[in-house]
């Protein structure tokens, strides 16, 4: 007991500067995401043939491997062609693709289950369909979508974890480097583990919140987590 | 007198301080169709529930063909098996086809043969005049048909008594007759049933005892005939009225 | 580029098995847990359900790279296993919470009816989960259930990190061999998405196969 509180007190701090990095490439993977998934979500369901095709492919192909190949392909893959990237760069945009996946089908979704009945009756009214997608449609999608939305800002704590493999210093890799100095892994990533559950118990509790607040009587859809 | 085939004594049951039996009393022989009637919430399911221990009364015994179903020692299952219930959403087993709802009992309970399970499955079906749907499963099946797959998977177990919780009320109006022409045809044969029902024709025709509970007690009982003409207490009476207004339009 | 190919694919694939069993084990042996873990906390008593609720809520709650690690050395400490059970193992302990919902869920879709009217027939609370409530639930966790199994597959890289020799890790080797990173990746990528692919369409014709008529 003692050995492990002397540990903490080296640990907690290497931690918690893991704990920032995380946060930061989760920040920037879902932002990064929003704007790639958003637009493919719109592109998938008015963007014609060909738009709807590429974001299609896009989704499936990055929502049907593991993301840990994506990243391996754009750290240690783009290198063949002379395209190297920070292990940071590296894992912006490993994770930002995956989550604009993910986001894309959560948009989607949301966008198909408002009615047709909508569109029919903005366009009743005069409005043209870039303005019915604009004023109607979007604003009813994104609060439909914000209980999986929800769902991936948790996912994408957790999905961060694995640049780890290519030493970006997040949460799970200072875990890793205090286990292997102090020879005691089990310790250390049960305590990254509370950690984790730290961020994630309070991130749920505000999303919780924000979900609740900005809740529309009678407008809701299920919420299906990754 | 011969022994009744159901005897409840003092039944209780409460949900919480809700009390929804207030010590009910009753005895039934063997032949007897006897229709429980009364406004909803009074309890009339709850009290046909407790006769099989769906629900467990808080208070009270209950004898069935002379076995105590209240004492913790008796085999509940063993002696379910002979008390048919037919409830008012049907349940029918989803995933099975009609004889297999049928035939499930006789194998899995009774312990019958596939063979011999289907060939009685087939029988009861019969009985309810759907042999020909045996291969359907209850999604393509009609409220009716339903109804009547249920009282043959009931029936199948060769029950002593059969407990009816209001068996056509959720029923279409088109489709009250089919299920109330088999009960009838039961009840001809001598089956020992209780039947909660707001199907006053019913009662009016087949009951050898009405019941008429309200909150949680017995108000009044009797023949048809006494009920329906010379009811002792006047909430029989409003009551009788208001359900035959509002059912007696329909037909 | 079309020498790389056939040199490369078979190669890589020389871990599929590996790959097929890791997801296989993970998926089964977390189905047999998590449908264990369902059936208390639908139908057992309250302390334990509630017990199980919690440890599944942390188990969701954290990275799986992190739970595996986690486990693999918690498991070495206890018994010696290869890094080829340890991590298994550990992916089904991961599974299993995450099934464990689905099949909760399941498990209450079907209406207490359907226990009621079993019950009275006589048939005890056993042989009406067995008979009747479990057919039911499965059939309902089709859709969900294959959504876990293709992130089971694609967890399956995880074991990466234990020096399992599975797709992922024959791919880092000929990419360390011949320098071409780029490629041996995007082979193994393929390799996935075709996994992934045929699992998603094989629980689907599973799911119209079992389809009960008229629902």
């Amino acid at each position: 007991m003692q050995a492990y509180l002397i540990f903490l007190q080296t640990a907690i701090p290497e931690l918690w500067a893991g704990t920032l990095i995380t946060l930061q490439i989760t920040l920037v993977a879902l932002i990064a995401g929003f704007f790639i998934g958003f637009p493919a979500a719109l592109a998938r369901i008015y963007g014609g043939k060909t738009l709807s095709a590429i974001s299609t492919t896009y989704t499936e192909i990055f929502r049907g491997t593991p993301v840990l190949v994506q990243l391996f392909i754009i750290y240690y893959g783009l290198p063949q062609f002379g395209i190297t990237l920070s292990a940071f760069m590296a894992a912006y945009v490993a994770m930002g693709l995956n989550s604009g996946a993910y986001q894309a089908e959560y948009f989607r979704g949301a966008i198909q289950a408002i009615s047709s009945g909508q569109m029919m009756a903005a366009q009743s009214l005069g409005m043209n369909k870039l303005k019915a997608i604009t004023y109607i449609i979007v604003p009813q999608a994104f609060r439909l979508a914000l209980p999986a939305w929800a769902n991936e800002v948790v996912s994408m704590v957790k999905v961060t974890s694995i640049v780890y493999l290519t030493a970006v210093p997040d949460l799970m890799t200072k875990a890793k480097i205090l286990s292997s100095k102090y020879f005691n892994p089990i310790e250390t990533y049960l305590t990254a583990a509370v950690f984790y559950l730290i961020i994630i118990g309070i991130l749920s509790i505000v999303l919780n919140y924000i979900e609740k607040v900005s809740r529309i009587p009678g407008l809701e859809m299920e919420g299906e987590a990754r | 007198m011969v022994e009744p085939i159901i005897r409840l004594e003092n039944i209780h049951k409460a949900y919480g301080k809700d009390e929804i039996l207030k010590g009910i009393s009753l005895e039934i022989q063997e032949g007897e169709v006897v229709v429980i009637i009364g406004p909803s919430g009074t309890g009339k399911s709850t009290l046909l529930r407790c006769i099989n221990q769906l629900t467990v009364p808080n208070k009270g015994d209950v004898w069935v063909d002379g076995v105590e179903l209240t004492d913790p020692r008796v085999d509940i299952n063993k002696a379910r098996r002979h008390i048919g219930f037919v409830f008012q959403d049907f349940n029918l087993f989803n995933h099975l086809n009609a004889l297999n709802n049928v035939s499930i009992g006789l194998k899995l309970v009774l312990g019958l043969t596939p063979e011999k399970a289907k060939e009685k499955a087939l029988l009861e079906l019969d009985r309810v005049g759907l042999k020909q749907k045996a291969d359907l499963f209850p999604g393509q099946l009609s409220g009716g048909q339903k109804q009547r797959v249920a009282i043959a998977r009931a029936l199948a177990m060769d029950p002593r008594v059969m407990l009816f919780d209001e068996p056509t009320s959720a029923l279409d109006p088109e489709l009250i007759g089919e299920v109330l022409e088999v009960m009838q045809k039961l009840a001809r044969e001598g089956m020992t049933m209780i039947c909660v029902t707001h199907e006053m024709g019913f009662a009016r025709e087949v009951a050898s005892r009405i019941i008429f509970m309200e909150h949680g007690v017995v108000v009044e009982e009797g023949s048809p005939e006494h009920m329906f003409t010379r009811p002792q207490y006047d909430r029989t009476r409003e009551f009788l009225g208001k359900i035959s207004e509002l059912y007696g339009k329909q037909k | 580029m079309t020498e790389t190919f056939t040199g490369l694919i078979p190669y890589i694939l020389t871990g599929l098995q590996v790959t097929l069993e890791v997801t296989i084990l993970a998926l089964g042996i977390g189905f047999i847990i998590g449908l264990g873990l369902a059936l208390v906390r639908v139908y057992g008593s309250k302390t334990p359900a509630q017990l199980i609720a919690v440890v599944s809520v942390i188990i969701r709650a954290l990275p799986h790279i992190l739970l595996l690690l986690l486990m693999y050395f918690a498991i070495a400490a206890l018994v010696n296993l290869t890094p080829f059970w340890a991590g298994s193992l550990s992916l089904a302990i991961i599974s299993s919470a995450y099934q464990s919902e689905i099949l909760r869920g399941a498990l209450l879709s079907v209406g207490s009816g359907q226990m009621m009217a079993a019950r009275t027939l006589g048939m005890t609370r056993v042989q009406a989960i067995r008979h009747i409530i479990l057919p039911q639930a499965l059939r309902q966790a089709i859709p969900a259930w294959s959504n876990e199994a293709a992130i089971i597959v694609k967890d399956s890289s995880l074991v990466y990190v234990l020096g399992v020799p599975e797709i992922l890790r024959k791919a880092q080797y000929y990419s360390a061999r011949t320098y071409q990173p780029f490629t041996a990746f995007i082979a193994v990528a393929v390799v996935y998405f075709v996994l992934t692919f045929l699992t998603n369409r094989g629980l689907c014709a599973l799911e119209r196969k079992l389809k009960i008529p008229g629902q």
